[in-house]
């Protein structure tokens, strides 16, 4: 049987992505330019028995979200840079108490309220750094909206193994592109379910590490009572204070995504056997970015792209793998630097690490990208 | 026989975290009457609670329990219901994280109608930062922050909720013990966005600052305020003065959220 084929933009895709993954819950609240994502899920969740909420305001979603998934649903948000940044708080509550949850957020303009209809990748630190205290963060860079559908599927399945909220950023020209997709077959994405508890309730821990750094998680309304809190908590749920618990918790945290960077990180390679000048690149830049790799080959010049499609964890091995053979890295980016800082710091001085910043709503082009490909010596 | 509380509290965790004269173990004593009275399946309950003193609340009760984000309860309660409506969903929490932080969550919850009943402890006072005063601290009233007096008016909590669509309102006290149970009773058994404030005290944070000598006398306060609605119907208005209704304030049948949802379901299937 043919495929299921279809011309549609990112947010629509990002939506069907997560239908395919086994979302059965959405809370947002209306942002651009994410909005089709909530609309196209307001009129298939409730086909398939899912649940739609549309709630009072950015941390409400973030809320009802966190709330159905410890009730065993699959969620997913959508929102956008403003609110993003009013997500945050409960983005940290789903980080210490490792709810798992999707986080789709089309990048605008910013700060605050910016410029909402223009593109931008200014949300890649946010994403990382945004709410208070140490945790750890995954975060996918789609670049086509076939990959909006297939990384928003990735996400759920990331987001269930790690049990933790999972990013995906896309740009807004990714997220408002029109181009052709194809619908994934059942089977052709692997849905990875969430750890279920194989213990009986009365010995059940929400986070019992005896069965490793993401324990199972069980439902409310399953039979398993227990507690969730966003304090610093022991391993039986309830909050604490003592020293070596909240260390060893806190280390955990971050350790069951920094222990599996090498499952977790993907990434293109594009033109990068021979290449003395590394364009690296991520979401609707990294299209430019292939474009102006090959008109540089065209004119002589060695030149190779690699595309980042998880940022976070940052692909630090590979990069730093590529400091050590190439002559130098181009950085486009629709902010003003911000992977920048993570490529010097991989790069650590070995080769220099030149940006291209855009923040004027416009896209980068590929000519930019050639001249500073002319640049390196 | 007197009433077993342990059984539906969990092993071990007590003492609770509450001052000496603090109402919220009165508040938390009746509401494991009222879950027992009605038979709940603590199983098939989730407690969820906000952060403050009242938040601690849901820690000790042995069922599904959630402790938010300050003013949160109700959002992610809205979460867990949505997603399994056949649970029992109770909120708790202060005065503060309900109807400051917590407002815009708590006025839409009322205006769904989602089937939760919310326990409001209202002591007047942010008590665990050490007493700020709230958005239910009286005019002129002390806090740690209103060293000269409270310019602030309050809110009345049972009018706001009526306001924004809660379906069943009710107003206790701590003092009143024995009629706690009962309103919370009759608040979870109302189908619909359900309300119980509970007129608490704060010895620690609140009275000392406002002259109150000790807790009997805040108690005796809530003792002498409090008015039932069906006695304030024989009572003039210079009577009524400076007193606060109590019992079951508003009541009405609206469609239920949960319920209407069930219904887009319905339609969304029928339109495939």
């Amino acid at each position: 049987m043919a495929k299921k084929v279809a011309f549609m933009q990112g947010n629509e895709a990002a939506a069907h992505g997560a239908l395919y993954a086994g979302c059965n819950f959405f809370g947002g609240y209306p942002i651009t330019p994410s909005t089709e994502v909530s609309e196209v899920l307001s009129i298939e969740l409730p086909k398939i028995g899912g649940k739609f909420i549309q709630m009072e305001d950015e941390i409400g979603a973030m809320a009802a979200c966190l709330g159905a998934s410890l009730a065993g649903s699959k969620v997913l948000t959508s929102t956008s840079g403003p609110g993003l940044s009013l997500k945050q708080e409960l983005i940290g509550y789903g980080c210490i108490a490792e709810i798992p949850c999707v986080v789709f957020n089309v990048m605008r303009g910013g700060p605050s309220t910016g410029m909402p209809t223009g593109p931008s990748q200014s949300d890649v630190m946010c994403a990382k750094w945004g709410t208070h205290g140490d945790h750890a963060t995954i975060a996918l860079m789609p670049a086509s909206v076939q990959e909006c559908y297939d990384m928003v599927a990735e996400a759920f399945n990331l987001s269930e193994k790690y049990r933790m909220p999972v990013h995906v950023l896309p740009d807004e020209i990714i997220a408002h592109m029109r181009e052709r997709i194809e619908f994934r077959e059942p089977g052709e994405i692997e849905i990875i379910p969430r750890k279920a508890p194989t213990v009986p309730p009365e010995q059940y821990k929400p986070y019992d590490t005896s069965f490793g750094d993401v324990p199972p998680l069980a439902d409310f309304g399953s039979g398993y009572r227990f507690h969730v809190t966003g304090l610093n908590k022991m391993q039986d749920g309830f909050p604490t204070t003592k020293a070596e618990i909240v260390q060893a918790e806190e280390e955990r945290q971050v350790r069951k995504v920094n222990a599996c960077i090498d499952d977790i990180v993907t990434f293109e390679e594009y033109m990068l056997d021979d290449a003395e000048v590394v364009v690296v690149a991520y979401g609707s830049t990294s299209r430019s970015a292939r474009y102006a790799v090959n008109v540089a080959r065209e004119q002589g010049i060695k030149a190779g792209m690699f595309r980042i499609k998880t940022f976070w964890p940052f692909p630090d091995k590979q990069i730093k793998a590529l400091a050590a053979k190439v002559k130098g890295f181009i950085i486009p980016e629709m902010n003003l630097g911000m992977c920048s800082i993570e490529l010097e710091r991989c790069a650590q001085g070995k080769v220099p690490v030149l940006g291209i910043f855009r923040v004027d709503g416009e896209p980068i082009n590929p000519e930019q990208i050639v001249e500073k490909i002319k640049e390196v010596k | 026989m007197a009433f077993d509380y342990e059984k539906y509290l969990r092993p071990g965790k007590l003492p609770h975290i509450w001052c000496p004269g603090c109402g919220h173990g009165i508040v938390m004593k009746g509401l494991i009457r009222a879950m027992d009275t009605l038979k709940l399946d603590m199983k098939n309950t989730a407690i969820v609670s906000g952060i403050g003193c009242a938040s601690r609340l849901p820690g000790y009760i042995d069922c599904c329990t959630l402790h938010t984000a300050h003013g949160r309860a109700a959002a992610f309660a809205t979460g867990v219901k949505m997603a399994k409506p056949e649970m029992n969903v109770i909120l708790c929490g202060g005065d503060g994280d309900g109807t400051a932080i917590g407002g815009n969550h708590f006025i839409h919850a009322c205006r769904r109608n989602i089937d939760m009943t919310y326990i409001i402890m209202n002591n007047y006072i942010y008590g665990m930062t050490g007493g700020q005063f709230s958005p239910c601290t009286p005019t002129g009233h002390k806090a740690s922050t209103t060293p000269y007096g409270n310019p602030d008016p309050g809110f009345d909590i049972a009018k706001l909720a009526i306001g924004a669509g809660a379906t069943f309102v009710a107003r206790g006290t701590a003092f009143h013990a024995n009629q706690i149970d009962k309103l919370i009773v009759e608040a979870i058994q109302h189908k619909g966005f359900s309300v119980v404030e509970i007129l608490d005290d704060c010895p620690t944070t609140y009275g000392r600052r406002n002259k109150y000598k000790s807790v009997i006398e805040m108690m005796n306060r809530l003792k002498e305020v409090a008015v039932p609605v069906k006695a304030a119907e024989k009572m003039t208005a210079e009577q009524l003065k400076g007193k606060v209704l109590t019992g079951v304030l508003y009541k009405e049948e609206k469609p239920e959220y949960t319920e209407e949802f069930a219904k887009v379901i319905e339609r969304a299937k029928a339109s495939k």
